[in-house]
């Protein structure tokens, strides 16, 4: 059958491709995932002006596409080369996929800032008065209440940014990282057979759907008072309280 | 540095001009498509009928799954081999049928955006009070006027946050019509740089030339928003 | 009432789209690529200029037809001229058996070979995959070049670029340690600007015809068979009326259409 043929011949590729993709997708929300809540306290405690900046940074990452952004890394950076030598950073630069992720870092942290800010704003202020009468410190009451609470809050959109996380890796192939979208690309321009687009978009959907089945399974993990088999057969009636 | 903006013969900034204009008619072309597409979605996902369900569903799961850019590549390459093979079967003598990259672009970009809206649409439109409805049907009045004068301007009032974020993203998406040669304004730029070889200047340009559009889209939507709520009592 | 109004107006919606064009008879849509000096770039008053650009209006002219010139990305260049965006491509595409599969080709209009590229002081002098084992090198995607170095050198971390210009621009930046271009545009590159002075060519031409091909020339659909001896045949005229010899002396100074030195034609 023609259609597989070409899965058959290029699985290697794609499935590099594959793993390229998800290379780029989890380092990328990770790092943006560490700077995410300290960024999203000082957005909340910090004062309007001290603000600014970082509200510029977001407003340009949310306002810009992530192409141009792409772009402006990779060959702006390349356009800078001297000055970038002299500070030692030339190094970092040279590589496609740090440049990559770099941009993808800068917009998931922007918008994951945000999301987290949201979740921060949704604990009610009795849980943090609660934690402050029983005698535990800022940090720890941070540690044990607010932010455990706020990314239960947070976790769908999260997820979300996730995703869409995934689905923008797919620009890196312009900077000559081969993500699945960049051997796609590749294969398509030496056999010019159509099938293959249709195989990497089932690819990017099984990826996506067994994300989304983890990230729902890790959200009825941790909100087990909420999800959990226990809470669920109370409902059903089956156990008594 | 200021002259490579300049419009004329010798500066970029006509150029740019002229690929930010078709940026916008892109958008704006593609909005109605999309909006009637997620209609089309929202309608289809809360129909009682179950293919009609599963197609709806269908639909935006798999839209709001693939990157835009493989969804924008399909189109554009699967579109063309489509029609023609239509062309050939209609008319085997007649001549070949001609798509433009922007009709292909107004396609792809309008299919992401109706899987989009279809669930923003959605949301909305579980949203509203049943009660309503019903005092509706209580006077009676048809299904069509009920919809116009009960459903949709609340429809329109829930959905506009979601909506309005899908437009700054159209926005920023019609950027990945430069790599199927449409001469917006990324494809303008990038022809800019190879000739001038500064891509930090003009891919500067470029990001806060759509930064300004996106501010400025912000502000009109919270204009917009502010006139639907008006009268909301809020809680 | 309301319903008629209702259908008239999505009748005239459908109507009014336009979206798709019957094909008028006697215009013919030239596509090119347009990121590839000195063959098909845009001036600074983004006109469409070049060497394959003169050519084909060149050609159009002969065959007495009006010509309309289209700009499409390397990458889907073929796949839009299967799907009627154009009607024949002049963009210094090699004609490879690859591409035979696809569409078919006018006879030769100019003679090519390949050329590796690197920074003048790079010290690269052996062109073999054990020797250059690790180093980075760079071509265009979709062309003839990028076939040659992923088969040439596969132990190399090859990297492929949607234009010929962001090559350049890795390769004067330092991403690079090589790459390989067609020998006139890379020519053109390193003598004539300004970026380019950074490099010069290397090694022996690569004239090996598996990848080199037969030459380069005109692409046009498989069905259309009447297009293809009509540009053969003003190919021809233009070689023998001296036109062909005008535009090529504007732009180099061999003659290209048989790589030898321009002589009296």
């Amino acid at each position: 059958m023609e259609f597989l043929d070409i899965l058959i011949v290029y699985w290697p590729k794609l499935l590099d491709g594959a793993l390229m993709t998800m290379k780029l997708t989890l380092l990328g929300a990770l790092i943006a995932g560490l700077l995410a809540p300290s960024l999203a306290l000082f957005r909340l405690r910090a004062g309007a002006i001290a603000q600014f900046p970082f509200r510029l940074y977001v407003s340009f990452a949310r306002g810009t596409p992530l192409l141009a952004q792409m772009f402006l890394i990779y060959y702006g950076s390349g356009q800078f080369r001297p000055y970038l030598q002299d500070i030692g950073a030339w190094q970092f630069f040279r590589d496609p996929f740090n440049c990559a992720l770099l941009a993808f870092v800068l917009n998931s942290t922007a918008y994951q800032t945000e999301i987290l800010r949201g979740g921060l704003m949704g604990v009610a202020h009795g849980e943090i008065e609660a934690a402050k009468a029983i005698g535990m410190t800022h940090l720890t009451a941070l540690r044990r209440v607010t932010l455990p609470h706020a990314y239960r809050i947070a976790w769908p959109a999260l997820g979300n940014e996730i995703i869409l996380l995934m689905k923008a890796s797919a620009l890196a192939s312009v900077v000559t990282v081969f993500d699945l979208m960049g051997q796609t690309r590749l294969i398509f321009s030496k056999t010019f057979d159509f099938s293959v687009y249709i195989w990497a978009a089932v690819i990017y959907l099984c990826l996506t759907a067994s994300f989304v089945r983890i990230w729902d399974y890790l959200e009825r993990r941790l909100s087990p008072h909420i999800h959990g088999k226990r809470r669920a057969a109370l409902a059903r009636g089956r156990v008594s309280a | 540095m200021l002259e490579l903006f300049s419009y004329g013969d010798t500066g970029w900034g006509d150029e740019l001009a002229a690929g930010l204009s078709v940026t916008l008619q892109l958008a704006l072309a593609t909005l109605p498509v999309g909006l009637a597409l997620g209609f089309l979605a929202a309608a289809c996902t809360l129909s009682r009928r179950r293919p009609l369900k599963l197609l709806g569903a269908g639909y935006t799961t798999i839209i709001r799954g693939l990157p835009e850019l493989l969804t924008l590549f399909v189109v554009y390459n699967g579109l063309g081999l489509a029609l023609n093979a239509l062309a050939q079967w209609w008319n085997p003598d007649g001549g070949p049928l001609e798509l433009s990259p922007f009709i292909a672009g107004v396609v792809a970009l309008g299919l992401v955006f109706g899987g989009f809206s279809g669930e923003v649409l959605r949301g909305a439109f579980q949203a509203l009070h049943p009660g309503q409805i019903e005092a509706g049907q209580s006077i009676g009045m048809k299904p069509h006027q009920i919809f116009i004068r009960i459903k949709l301007p609340q429809v329109w009032r829930f959905a506009l946050p979601g909506l309005g974020n899908l437009w700054i993203n159209l926005l920023k998406d019609t950027a990945l019509v430069s790599v199927i040669a449409l001469d917006d304004l990324m494809r303008m730029t990038k022809i800019a740089v190879g000739v001038t070889k500064q891509p930090f200047v003009f891919y500067l340009a470029a990001c806060c030339i759509y930064w300004i559009c996106c501010v400025a889209s912000e502000f009109a939507l919270a204009g917009m928003e502010k006139r639907a709520n008006r009268g909301i009592r809020r809680a | 009432m309301k319903r008629r109004r209702i259908a008239l107006f999505a009748v005239a919606a459908i109507l009014a789209c336009g979206a798709v064009t019957a094909q008028a008879a006697d215009k013919l849509r030239l596509g090119t690529e347009g990121a590839y000096p000195p063959f098909n770039y845009f001036d600074t008053a983004g006109h469409l200029v070049g060497f394959d650009v003169e050519i084909g209006q060149a050609l159009c002219d002969h065959m007495k037809v009006e010509c309309e010139l289209v700009a499409q990305d390397w990458d889907g260049i073929i796949p839009g001229l299967l799907a009627n965006k154009y009607d024949f491509i002049i963009a210094s595409m090699f004609i490879t058996d690859e591409r035979k599969r696809q569409v078919d080709f006018t006879d030769p209009y100019y003679l090519a070979a390949m050329t590796h590229v690197a920074a003048k002081d790079s010290g690269i002098t052996e062109f073999t995959n054990e020797a250059l084992q690790g180093k980075i090198i760079g071509a265009q995607s979709g062309t003839t070049q990028a076939e040659f170095i992923q088969t040439a050198y596969p132990d190399a971390d090859i990297r492929l670029y949607p234009t010929q210009d962001e090559v350049n621009l890795d390769l004067a930046n330092g991403r690079l340690d090589l790459q390989v271009g067609d020998m006139l545009p890379m020519l053109d590159w390193v003598t004539k600007t300004d970026d380019g002075a950074c490099c010069e060519l290397v090694g022996e031409p690569i004239t090996d015809p598996k990848f080199v091909g037969d030459g380069v020339g005109i692409a046009v659909r498989q069905e259309d068979d009447d297009l293809r001896t009509a540009l053969n045949a003003a190919l021809a005229e233009i070689r023998a009326d001296g036109t062909y010899k005008k535009i090529n002396d504007k732009y180099f100074t061999l003659d290209v259409y048989t790589m030898k030195a321009s002589s009296a034609q």
